[in-house]
């Protein structure tokens, strides 16, 4: 049995997928640090659709763009998370929905 | 030598910057030395130019001197030229002689007074533009001064500003004179497009080589003109500012309001005399707007109870008469009353002012009365200007003057006798309302005790302006007196045309008859106001007299009429354009801007999962419409 490589459309389909699992959860959580993991597996969603499209045309650009997508979303993580934890001594809480001083 | 003359604008200018620059410091006696020294300086130096220019008048009989160049804008050249004539040279001696003699007598009528300095440098203004007014060579600069004096009176006759009628009355005058200045500047405008210049001699140069006599343009420039004069200078219909503007100090009255400022339409007229015969039709209008004015001015002041707007239907009815000499081709006849005029209306003003300070700001003449013992110098005085208002004969100056209108009205080439019949009437009026005055004031019993005898300052003007009222009218005397016509051939040549050649019959004839009617003007008012002094007031309330009355003193009703056909229906429309019809245009702007940021301001929620949620739908919405065919 020979391991067949899936179709790029699969994978298109699956990163479909993930970007809105990602971007429901995005919408539906009210925690900050829900959010940012949501944000994680869009980006991710992004990540596959480029590494599948690079596969499809035979050419390096989606890896060379899956590398600094991920660099992206180290730094992403790293300002979020530092953002996240400043609300949290500010505000006492990390309730997007309760964090709303600039309406205008 | 002429040179000196730019000198005499320029002191009382200098004058009134100095006080205002430095009216606290020179304190108020300071302010009055500085104002009297510069004009009577002026007037020295006015009086020096007078006597070199009749000794050794200049080629062509004017000098025209440029001080600056003041304009250049395309075909436009507009210097701050000064023009000396022989008409400037008398206008200029008669504003600074009486400005100078009026100004001394405000330093003490108007001592104690809140803006002691303040009235003295707007009363040096008005001088200052005064002399530019009548020393203008260039319609420019005319116009600058004719706007001046007009800015000066509307000061001035403000001055005690804490009444608000005083206010009322200052805007009066000066909304009613712009009306005129309008048509004026129209007047101008027309001047420069057709004839290319706006220099005064040019211009009355080629006037009569561009417009053929008659013709449309002519008419149109000189009833401009005319309206302009007519505004300034108190003629119907645009009078009625005159009598409400004695509410300014009666200085003030005397130098703006009788002397010389509402002579500026006189001189206007004098000056663009030849544009004007251009126009006989108009030279008719200002025949017939003068008779009218003078008659209607005078009636009106036959009934007047307040000395001060007797005299100033006096003056209106006075300019009337010297309208009426310009308009009958009588130039020089129109000047020489001017003259007189000026002399003996000042007199008569400030006489009034004598008596009004002495009685605690009393203008009634029902409540004055038997002054004539207790002010024996001041009853003198207005004695002397009365009876030369009155043109009593051979004594006084009015004689002369008003003798020489009539003169001018017999032989009119029009040869309208009604000219004539109205001067005739009109001397018989102006008899009865000035001895009327007399009579009033001075005579009957004693009702009042005057608590203040005029000092020096008052007393010297007084004085000599009476001999001046008196004496005046002997450098031109008729054929029928003894012939001297110093003053018609001074001016031959500003006015190029001989006064009348009247024979010596009708001279006499009409010498009479004015002699006549004026007394019997003066034995009217004897019988009436001292004789039987019942009869003035059984006809004051005489049923059908009593109507007659008051429209008489009322002036005919004019302030009425204009009251209900421009005022309110003005003042309606302008209550009704409250809030700026055109203003409403953008504040409806403003407010559907402020409508849209309050409702994008709802969509500043401040929660990050909408702004979220808004975005995708937004992402998706493009995204259909990118790939949706």
């Amino acid at each position: 049995m020979s391991f067949s490589f899936p179709l790029p459309e699969h994978a298109l389909l699956l990163a479909a997928l993930l970007f809105a699992m990602g971007l429901a959860g995005l919408l539906a959580r009210r925690n900050i640090v829900f959010v940012l993991m949501s944000l994680e597996v869009m980006l991710n969603a992004a990540g596959l659709a480029l590494v599948a499209s690079g596969h499809k045309w035979a050419q390096a650009d989606g890896q060379v763009l899956f590398i600094v997508l991920l660099a992206v979303a180290g730094c992403e993580a790293a300002v979020g998370l530092g953002l996240v934890m400043r609300i949290h001594r500010r505000s006492r809480t990390v309730d997007s929905d309760s964090l709303d001083s600039l309406k205008g | 030598m002429f040179e000196l003359i730019v000198l005499v604008p320029a002191l009382p200018l200098a004058s009134f910057l100095a006080i205002t620059a430095l009216g606290r410091r020179l304190g108020s006696q300071g302010a009055a030395w500085v104002a009297c020294a510069s004009t009577g300086i002026a007037a020295v130096i006015s009086t020096v130019v007078a006597v070199e220019f009749i000794g050794d008048p200049p080629d062509q009989g004017f000098f025209a001197f440029e001080v600056w160049e003041w304009l250049r804008v395309g075909g436009l050249r507009a210097p701050f030229a000064l023009h000396l004539d022989a008409l400037s040279v008398i206008m200029t001696s008669v504003v600074t002689g009486v400005g100078f003699l009026i100004h001394l007598y405000s330093a003490e009528f108007m001592a104690g007074e809140e803006g002691y300095s303040r009235f003295f440098s707007w009363l040096n203004l008005f001088v200052g533009f005064m002399l530019v007014l009548v020393l203008a060579g260039n319609f420019v600069v005319l116009y600058l001064g004719w706007e001046g004096v007009g800015l000066c009176s509307y000061l001035l006759i403000g001055f005690w500003y804490r009444n608000p009628a005083n206010g009322a009355a200052a805007r009066k005058a000066f909304i009613v004179t712009r009306i005129g200045d309008v048509a004026m500047a129209l007047g101008l405008l027309l001047i420069f497009t057709d004839l290319g210049t706006l220099d005064i001699r040019e211009a009355m140069n080629r006037s009569a080589g561009v417009w053929p006599v008659g013709s449309d343009r002519a008419v149109a420039a000189a009833a401009l003109l005319l309206a302009g004069a007519a505004g300034k200078s108190a003629q119907i219909p645009l009078q009625v500012w005159l009598p409400d503007a004695m509410a300014g100090p009666t200085p003030v009255s005397a130098l703006i309001h009788a002397a010389t400022m509402v002579t500026a339409g006189v001189y206007l007229v004098a000056r663009t005399h030849w544009l004007f015969v251009l126009a006989p039709d108009i030279l008719l209008v200002v025949a017939t707007l003068g008779s009218v004015t003078m008659l209607a001015a005078g009636l009106s002041a036959c009934v007047q109870t307040d000395i001060k707007r007797t005299l100033a239907y006096s003056t209106i009815s006075q300019l009337g008469y010297m309208f009426l000499a310009l308009g009958v081709g009588a130039w020089s006849a129109g000047v020489f009353h001017f003259m007189t005029h000026a002399f003996f209306k000042a007199l008569l003003f400030l006489a009034a002012g004598a008596v009004i300070l002495a009685t605690q700001h009393e203008h009634d003449m029902r409540k004055l009365g038997g002054l004539a013992r207790q002010m024996p110098f001041v009853f003198v005085t207005f004695l002397a200007g009365a009876a030369s208002l009155a043109a009593l004969p051979v004594l006084t100056a009015g004689f002369y003057s008003k003798d020489m209108i009539l003169a001018g009205a017999w032989a009119a080439p029009e040869a309208s006798r009604w000219f004539l019949g109205a001067a005739l009437a009109g001397a018989f009026v102006t008899s009865f309302y000035s001895f009327r005055m007399v009579f009033l004031t001075f005579l009957g019993p004693a009702r009042m005790r005057p608590h203040k005898l005029p000092g020096f300052a008052v007393g010297v003007p007084l004085g000599a302006l009476a001999l001046l009222s008196l004496g005046a009218g002997l450098i031109e005397i008729p054929h029928s007196l003894g012939h001297v016509s110093l003053f018609s051939s001074f001016l031959a040549d500003a006015l190029p045309y001989p006064p009348a050649v009247v024979p010596a019959k009708v001279e006499l004839a009409l010498q009479a008859t004015a002699t006549g009617l004026a007394l019997a003007g003066l034995a009217a008012a004897w019988v009436v106001y001292v004789g039987f002094p019942w009869a003035a007031e059984w006809h004051a309330t005489m049923r059908p007299l009593h109507w007659v009355h008051g429209l008489l003193r009322n002036g005919w009703g004019f302030d009425a009429v204009y009251d209900r056909v421009l005022v309110r229906p003005f003042v309606a429309a302008t209550s009704f354009n409250r809030n700026d019809l055109i203003d409403s245009v953008f504040e409806g702007v403003g407010r559907g801007v402020a409508v849209l940021h309050v409702a994008a301001a709802l969509t500043q929620t401040g929660r990050v999962r909408w702004y979220a949620a808004l975005l995708a739908i937004g992402v998706i919405a493009l995204l259909a419409v990118l790939v949706l065919p």
